[in-house]
């Protein structure tokens, strides 16, 4: 009796050791902290996007939306890393330092911060993607379509990422036509639909006949759309918002990714990375062309497209000048990422100054 | 190009699109405070109307009925308020806000169905006009019915309080509700209406934001519109020809530092984002400096509770 009790009890705790592990294993728990509602229809819904992605290869995913970047970042952090979750995506410039800090206290949790340089601890790693890779291609079809020469630009703030599409944008356009001029209004936004498409009216009154963005509600195109102008969408396909102005979008696509590092840290085999994916990569996508874009110039831009995939032709490849006529970029030399990263000057072209 | 006398006609027809929401939202609210109380939930009334337009646009297919149903949104929530401040006797500004949280919290939650849907094209009147005048045009003529009805809001609203006898009542009411109670009103019912009256207006301001403005439902798309609103009945003294002005200031200096911006005027940006909020506060504590008016012209019982035993 009590030998049989002994063995069953060996062999229960056995199998349920074993159950724990392959429970372990299978049930890794992926946190994300949003900025925006995931209904914005552009910069978090795209995230969301990934997580679903990363729920359909059957994993346990929760978010958190509308997370501010202060103090209250750092709470949210701390109860989702508390509460079990093995890694956690946290998906907007701002919550750098909070990522930082809060990984600190909890070496066993990874953490993944979007679009920042900070890894200051083993368990964080950061990834963005080369939107100005995306840029480079609507500068291409803007310059083309325009017939004012008047580009229209909505920006948010001014930060590195910015600039750089800003400029990758313009050096594409005048590669095709050298008498653009891009205008650029600061909304000070990422994300206030009124204020956007006031700027976006603005531009148009002033003549511009292309309008491209780079903020994130689908404001814009559909203003684009009353005044009978061309837009682009921005980080996902917002062509059913403005049908006969879009001509095409810049997704972002970050479910493969994430998909990747949720499976990394299933399999134990995660580790700290920079990640900067692009067109290549397939973390940005270009929507379907619009049919408004004429056969030659669709061609054009798929060759372009499947160029800067293959790394044959970089966004910013010299002679690139600064808008007082000071080299940035030699000519035949590409700029290296530091550069990119930390760019916050004008290429020549662009009109006005970057507000200090 | 600045100085073309039709590039100004757009920018001024750019800046009266822009205050729609505001004149409508203060001319309600405006009403709502002259009968003596103190409605801190504009905003929340508003987002409510937003989503309740745009999803009954959706489901309904039907603008009419939308924006019919934007205006009851904004009743149904405002009677919340009615209710807890004129039958409960509780805090005005304690509801208020509780009413604005309230407001974007369940306009969110009935919002998560209708992200991300395009919306649909209001009519305008007066299209086939846009080209006879200089300047004029695109001021005058293009635009929705609720366009113009906002641009007469205002005077009707000022008849109504001046000329009128309910007008009157309603002032008696936010000045001494025990006087005019003891000449039979009933004070509580002209609150009631009052309050609802300035739900509906909230509910059509916000459907012209998710219908007509920015044809789309995106929670919070309100942006703080409610509290500027509020603002402007505080500052315009009661008065709605004044919060005509406020409105067209506030949206005016928010278009023309785009505009100067895209022209390229050197001045820093941050200024001139901050340019809106600033001048509209200046102006207004200019236009409001005599304190012996506003003591004058403000409800003498706005935000006090009353109550009869019966």
């Amino acid at each position: 009796m009590h030998k049989i009790f002994t063995r069953s009890l060996v062999s229960s705790l056995v199998f349920l050791f074993t159950l724990t592990v392959s429970a372990v294993a299978k049930d890794v728990k992926a946190a994300f902290v949003y900025i925006g509602p995931t209904g914005d229809h552009g910069w978090t819904y795209q995230h969301d996007v990934g997580r679903k992605a990363v729920e359909a290869a059957g994993y346990k995913t929760t978010y958190v939306e509308g997370v501010p970047e202060s103090a209250d970042a750092e709470r949210v952090l701390r109860q989702l890393a508390n509460s079990g979750h093995d890694v956690i995506f946290t998906t907007s410039f701002g919550y750098m330092n909070p990522t930082n800090k809060v990984a600190k206290e909890f070496p066993n949790v990874k953490f993944e911060h979007a679009t920042g340089y900070k890894r200051e601890h083993p368990n964080v790693s950061t990834y963005a993607a080369r939107f100005y890779e995306g840029r480079a291609i609507l500068g291409t079809i803007a310059g083309s379509m325009t017939k004012s020469n008047v580009i229209g630009y909505v920006a948010s703030f001014p930060i590195p990422e910015v600039i750089r599409g800003i400029n990758s944008f313009t050096l594409a356009a005048q590669k095709v036509n050298p008498n653009i001029k891009t205008k650029i209004v600061w909304a000070f936004t990422w994300y206030d639909p009124g204020k956007e498409s006031e700027a976006a009216k603005a531009l148009i009154d002033q003549g511009a006949d292309i309008i491209a963005q780079h903020t994130d509600s689908t404001a814009i195109v559909q203003i684009a759309e009353k005044a009978g102008v061309y837009a682009f969408g921005q980080a996902s396909d917002m062509d059913k918002f403005a049908p006969k102005a879009v001509l095409t979008s810049v997704e972002n696509n970050w479910g493969p990714y994430y998909v990747d590092r949720v499976k990394a840290v299933a399999n134990g085999t995660w580790s700290q990375k920079d990640t900067w994916h692009g067109i290549g990569d397939g973390m940005v996508v270009i929507s379907d062309l619009d049919s408004a874009i004429p056969s030659d110039l669709q061609a054009k831009v798929k060759k372009l497209q499947a160029d800067l995939a293959s790394g044959k032709v970089h966004a910013f490849t010299g002679p690139i000048y600064d808008q007082k006529g000071g080299l940035m970029v030699a000519e035949g030399k590409t700029a290296d990422d530091g550069m990119l990263a930390g760019m916050m000057t004008y290429v020549k072209g662009v009109e006005g100054d970057i507000p200090k | 190009m600045i100085f073309d006398i039709n590039f100004v006609g757009l920018i001024i027809a750019s800046i009266m699109a822009s205050s729609v929401p505001l004149i409508l939202a203060s001319c309600g609210e405006l009403i709502t405070e002259r009968s003596g109380v103190l409605n801190l939930g504009v905003e929340g009334m508003m987002i409510i109307g937003a989503i309740s337009g745009f999803a009954l646009m959706t489901v309904t297919g039907s603008l009419f009925i939308a924006v019919i149903g934007a205006m009851l949104g904004g009743v149904l929530i405002s009677t919340i308020f009615a209710f807890l401040t004129q039958t409960l006797i509780t805090n005005h500004v304690a509801t208020g806000l509780a009413l604005t949280i309230f407001g974007i919290g369940i306009s969110a939650m009935i919002g998560k169905n209708f992200v991300g849907i395009p919306g649909k094209e209001f009519p305008v009147l007066f299209k086939s006009l846009k080209d006879t005048l200089p300047f004029l045009s695109p001021i005058l003529f293009g635009h929705s019915i609720v366009f113009y009805f906002a641009f007469a809001l205002p005077f009707f609203t000022n008849y109504f309080l001046k000329k009128t006898k309910l007008g009157l009542i309603v002032r008696a009411v936010g000045d001494s509700p025990e006087s005019a109670s003891n000449q039979g009103i009933n004070v509580k019912l002209v609150r009631y209406s009052c309050i609802l009256y300035g739900g509906a207006m909230c509910g059509l301001a916000g459907a012209y934001l998710s219908m007509i403005y920015t044809p789309q439902w995106i929670e919070n798309m309100t942006g703080g519109r409610g509290w500027i609103a509020l603002a402007l009945v505080v500052f315009s003294t009661w008065n709605p020809i004044k919060i005509l002005i406020g409105a067209m200031i506030f949206g005016g200096l928010t278009i023309i530092q785009f505009h100067m911006q895209a022209v390229g005027v050197r001045i820093p940006v941050q200024f001139l984002t901050a340019l809106p909020y600033i001048v509209t506060i200046v102006v207004l504590v200019i236009i409001s400096r005599d304190s012996r008016k506003i003591r004058l012209s403000t409800p003498s019982s706005l935000g006090k509770s009353f109550y009869k035993d019966n």
